[in-house]
């Protein structure tokens, strides 16, 4: 195991940049991709075109260009993101909110009529039938894949690597340079540094849902 | 439930406020918009001549956009077909009645959906070399795509297996067919009809994935693109640096929209099928979408 005592540094800053991608884009995500599942099942159809646009656009759009263009397209429109772990962010977090959009609005789906054209008829306005009745209810729905599209995100932030940000999987090609006779174990230990964010929140996830499930 | 649930049919003056917001809004969106094309036109990014190069052959663009494209689709297409097949393979052996087969099988699946694809193809590129075999950046990006998505659509499969409807298998066991039977004449038949939709869904999500490729120097249509602009700074500076970046990001969209396209006919098609009726809706989850070695751990 000495490739980590021998890394160490370079190991544990890498993971820490991983994780906090992971986590600050994870929020960032989960901000926009609530509105945006709101926008979608919107009375005002502009707002519920807007968002199908959003979601359709990130949806066939590797998420390889998507940081190609903040890191290099939108210089041309003079915009700059101030730094590098920023522009990962970005990218990240706008193009994980439209797979979060899409679980919540499975969710949505999945509430019962009754309960919404309940709470239409005690007269609960549509943002308050959406704060009030459905969105408490999808949210425990969608714990399950919203949780798994938080792991598919802690794994995609290995594409920042490709981008100049020194997380797990820049450390990794690094550490190939350096230590070429111990490859297995480099790549052993880059794997056991992704699975230490990825199996527990795993586990989370599923006491999660155990705790929020609705009984119906 | 449909959105029509969530709301009431708008009076006269919620459908005022509805147009007021409306026009706003879009007021809102059309400045955003004009205010990037202005941005744009004044940096002198929308002149024709600087888009009339994507057209150009004589430049060698739409050659180079071209042929990146095809590399694109055979990168994807060789690991689409390997990561089916494999992935049908890894799907009998995971509903197998023997333990010993049941138990690895499942292990192999879920440790390439754990792995992150970025670091499961950097493997197949830097580390197969050491141990003797030869790999090429093509070959390495289609190992990868492979092992990943043979994971994926294993436990695709395994779901579409499962949902063909009980009485099917029972009845074919009592008409007195063996295990393989069963499986090849029966389930998988039934199967593989009700996952076809699915099946191009994840096509595209293959299609995404190879763009890792522009990480792994392969040159698909995002590193060609860059290799042009890198050739054309040499002579003309900055000058079609936008144009090339629209241009690959463009056919990438496009291409996926066409296939994602392709799967919603195929959907609406299976549910008009009466042999498929009563299936409930197939849909790949949001986190295999995402792409890039999504799936849980």
């Amino acid at each position: 195991m000495s490739i980590f005592s021998d890394n160490w540094d370079l190991l544990r800053d890498a993971f820490l940049t991983t994780l906090s991608l992971a986590v600050v884009s994870g929020l960032v995500a989960l901000v926009i991709g609530t509105v945006l599942a709101g926008m979608r099942v919107s009375p005002i159809a502009p707002l519920r075109w807007l968002a199908t646009f959003y979601v359709e656009v990130f949806r066939n759009t590797p998420l390889t260009v998507v940081f190609f263009f903040f890191a290099f397209g939108i210089v041309f429109i003079d915009l700059q993101f101030p730094s590098r772990y920023i522009t990962a962010v970005a990218a990240l977090g706008l193009y994980t909110a439209a797979f979060v959009c899409e679980a919540l609005r499975s969710g949505i789906n999945a509430v019962p009529p009754g309960q919404a054209e309940a709470a239409r008829a005690i007269g609960l306005t549509f943002g308050q039938t959406l704060r009030t009745v459905v969105f408490p209810q999808a949210f425990r729905t969608v714990v399950p894949p919203l949780g798994n599209v938080w792991i598919a995100l802690a794994k995609n932030t290995s594409i920042a690597a490709g981008f100049a940000v020194t997380e797990l999987t820049a450390a990794l090609q690094r550490l190939t340079n350096v230590e070429s006779t111990r490859l297995l174990m480099v790549f052993l230990a880059i794997v056991v540094a992704y699975l230490v964010i990825t199996l527990p929140s795993a586990l989370v996830i599923r006491l999660i849902e155990r705790r929020v499930a609705i009984l119906r | 439930m449909t959105s029509a649930v969530l709301f009431d049919v708008a009076g006269p003056r919620a459908r005022r406020r509805q147009r007021i917001g409306t026009v706003l809004g879009g007021l809102i969106v059309l400045g955003l918009v004009g205010l990037a094309l202005w941005r744009l036109g004044s940096n002198g990014q929308l002149a024709g001549e600087r888009w009339a190069v994507l057209l150009d052959f004589n430049s060698g663009v739409p050659q180079a956009l071209g042929n990146a494209l095809v590399d694109t689709l055979q990168v994807a297409a060789v690991a689409m077909v390997a990561a089916t097949l494999l992935g049908g393979i890894l799907a009998a052996g995971r509903l197998s009645d023997h333990v010993w087969v049941r138990v690895p099988v499942t292990a192999v699946i879920e440790f390439f959906r754990a792995v992150p694809l970025l670091v499961l193809i950097l493997f197949c590129l830097l580390y197969l070399p050491t141990i003797g075999v030869p790999i090429t950046s093509f070959g390495a990006l289609a190992l990868g795509l492979t092992l990943y998505n043979m994971a994926v659509l294993a436990e695709i499969f395994r779901a579409g297996i499962l949902s063909v409807d009980r009485g099917q298998r029972e009845a074919a066991y009592a008409v007195g067919m063996r295990k393989t039977q069963v499986m090849v004449l029966i389930l998988l038949p039934q199967a593989v009809r009700r996952m076809l939709p699915v099946l191009v869904a994840q096509l595209v999500v293959l299609l995404k994935d190879s763009s890792l490729g522009f990480i792994v120097g392969y040159l698909e249509l995002l590193r060609t693109a860059r290799g042009l602009v890198e050739s054309f700074n040499l002579t003309f500076g900055n000058t079609y640096t936008f144009q090339l970046y629209v241009a690959a990001a463009l056919i990438y969209i496009v291409v996926n929209l066409l296939l994602s396209w392709l799967a919603r006919v195929l959907e609406r098609r299976s549910r008009r099928d009466r042999r498929l009726a009563a299936t409930e809706d197939v849909e790949l989850p949001a986190d295999v979408q995402m792409g890039g070695g999504g799936g849980p751990a």
